[in-house]
């Protein structure tokens, strides 16, 4: 298969249309432009829709409305904008509605900075809008894998009727990587029978939507999308396993920040320092079964949280190793990315004290 | 024997909850009748507001989709875009459309939107209990305005049909009313021409609809009518506000 150079946001938006995304609805915001620059000219050349919105909120009420009228719809933002979208996908979730949401994270709070960072994890894998709700949520490493994992957003998303998120940071939004395009194998999907797009033949109108005004009825529709969570919980759940057999001290880090640890895992065992790295790819549903099989090993002696935030994915880290292991963390945040030899000081600091 | 009067297909066979003296139930029968006469119930897609009009869907016998508190032109501009041969509407209250929806109306107004909105100006929040609207009159109570609304204090109520009509992506621009027969005709060509105006891709249109709301204003609904007459159709005036097909 041929190789060929992708800009990170780019291969995003390319990836979309592939997968039958047939509209876009954005608006401008560092550094995830190029995905909009790119799907105006390439999704209607595709005979898809564009619309720049007047902001982030009405893009995201834009896929909501070609979501329910069932047709494949993305938008993507960045960190501040993501939070003005959150109305939108806690209404999908609601109405159970398929789309996909790129978050290109940068530095926060507020306007925070445009460079690289991981703070909008607890947004991403909580719910982040109102209720009780959940997105599987994908974290890619390089452009391979933010093409590939665009894509089958889709037909993750077509599967549960659920907004489904990628959470790439603004590294991999901007770095450009040799890529191929894959042939897919598009998963079984249920026909969109509940869709809103003209009543036709039916016997019924299709009416979306998220108010159940009486509480029974309300609580009987949330204990529904609860089993529909479980079921991702159970079956999408995935991460990758790096110099992990024999590791001591294990990083644990999602996005960019697992780059940086494979590298310091590579150079501290040159030293003789026995480190692995453990990469969670969805950090919705989160690998806890694995991490803790993992924590259970005797040959490992600590965890090391890596980060471009302030503790937020130490939650889970904890969550799943408890009391087994010591849990030790460095992060970096507001755009600065942890260095090589930070990760690695990091690294042998924990594995010494445990030893 | 011949039928003079029936109920429109346009309709589910079902009671609605909207008080004694609301204009919903009226409007929402003229729609069905102007989409059935259309020859559009299979075709049409409704998005419904926040506000009394939430459960809309449960009444229009087509297919609806519920739009968050003011983004009902967001999601009908994706659902027209999809759907371009179907016709597609909004139907908004004041809070809903002149407030919390601002942005998206006036978007969706200037990209020309090929969808029409049907615009419910009751000049009060009805759902959640009788607040000030946008549309709200100088002088007029409400729950957040107990001694009536200022000037000074909240500004001018906003005519929308007139700030639209300032936007070229606006073809078509009518403010009615349903209080009697006459005005409910009109009111009903008006749908019919908005939707017409639609189909023949021209750009967006709207109708605003001066509603009464007896309970919130506290008054019986022969009042609300009158009132509605003497006050607001002097603030708001009835009429054709602008039609680029008027020579």
């Amino acid at each position: 298969m041929k190789r060929e150079i992708w800009k990170g946001s780019e291969a995003i938006a390319e990836a979309a249309i592939r997968a039958g995304c047939r509209c876009f609805f954005g608006y401008p915001i560092t550094p995830q432009n190029e995905i909009p620059e790119y799907m105006s000219l390439h999704m209607p050349q595709s005979g898809g829709v564009f619309v720049q919105a007047e902001s982030e909120l009405a893009a995201v009420n834009m896929v909501y409305g070609a979501a329910a009228s069932g047709v494949r719809a993305m938008t993507s933002s960045s960190s501040p904008g993501v939070s003005l979208k959150q109305e939108g996908i806690s209404y999908m979730a609601a109405c159970q509605l398929p789309a996909v949401i790129v978050n290109v994270m940068r530095g926060g709070p507020g306007l925070g900075s445009i460079q690289p960072a991981q703070g909008d994890y607890f947004q991403a894998t909580r719910g982040g809008g109102n209720g009780d709700y959940r997105t599987v949520t994908l974290a890619p490493a390089n452009i391979q894998e933010a093409a590939d994992l665009t894509q089958e957003a889709f037909d993750i998303a077509d599967q549960y009727r659920n907004p489904v998120v990628v959470l790439a940071d603004g590294l991999i939004g901007q770095m450009m990587e040799p890529i191929v395009w894959k042939e897919r194998t598009p998963r079984k999907l249920p026909e969109k029978t509940w869709a809103a797009c003209g009543r036709g033949d039916r016997d019924h109108s299709n009416f979306i939507t998220s108010l159940l005004i009486d509480a029974p009825a309300c609580e009987a529709h949330n204990l529904e999308l609860a089993k529909k969570y479980a079921e991702m919980e159970k079956n999408e759940c995935r991460w990758e396993e790096i110099l992990l057999e024999d590791a001591e001290v294990v990083i644990v880090a999602y996005g960019t920040p697992s780059r940086v640890a494979q590298t310091a895992a590579e150079n501290l065992r040159k030293k003789g320092v026995k480190a692995g790295v453990f990469r969670p790819v969805t950090v919705w549903p989160y690998p806890y079964a694995r991490l803790r099989e993992i924590a259970c090993r005797e040959s490992v002696k600590v965890f090391l949280d890596v980060e471009m935030s302030l503790g937020q994915m130490l939650d889970d880290v904890n969550l799943a190793v408890g009391e087994r292991k010591p849990v030790r963390f460095y992060g970096r945040c507001g755009g600065a990315i942890p260095h090589v030899s930070e990760v690695e000081r990091a690294a042998e600091e924990a594995w010494k004290e445990a030893k | 024997m011949t039928t003079i009067y029936k109920r429109t297909k346009g309709l589910q066979d079902t009671e609605l909850h909207y008080c004694p003296g609301c204009s919903h139930g009226i409007v929402h029968k003229l729609i069905g009748e102007v989409l059935e006469e259309m020859d559009a119930l299979g075709t049409a897609i409704g998005i419904c507001p926040v506000g009394c009009a939430v459960f809309a869907g449960n009444y229009f016998a087509f297919d609806t989709i519920e739009a968050a508190h003011g983004r009902a032109p967001a999601v009908a501009t994706a659902v027209k875009r999809t759907h371009p041969a179907q016709p597609v509407f909004t139907y908004q209250g004041d809070g809903d459309l002149a407030s919390i929806g601002a942005a998206e109306i006036v978007h969706a107004a200037m990209r020309g939107e090929k969808f029409t909105t049907i615009f419910i100006n009751n000049a009060i929040y009805g759902m959640t209990g009788g607040q000030m609207a946008p549309t709200t009159l100088i002088g007029q109570k409400a729950t957040t305005a107990p001694l009536g609304r200022t000037r000074e204090q909240a500004g001018m109520p906003i005519r929308v049909a007139e700030m639209l009509s300032t936007l070229d992506g606006c073809v078509y621009a009518e403010r009615v009313c349903v209080t009697g027969i006459p005005h409910l005709n009109k009111a009903k060509r008006a749908l019919k021409k908005a939707f017409q105006r639609q189909m023949a891709g021209d750009g967006f249109t709207f109708v605003e609809v001066l509603a009464a709301c007896p309970t919130n204003w506290g008054m019986e609904i022969g009042e609300a009518n009158q009132w509605l007459m003497e006050n607001m159709a002097a603030y708001y005036p009835l009429g054709v506000i602008k039609d680029t097909e008027a020579t």
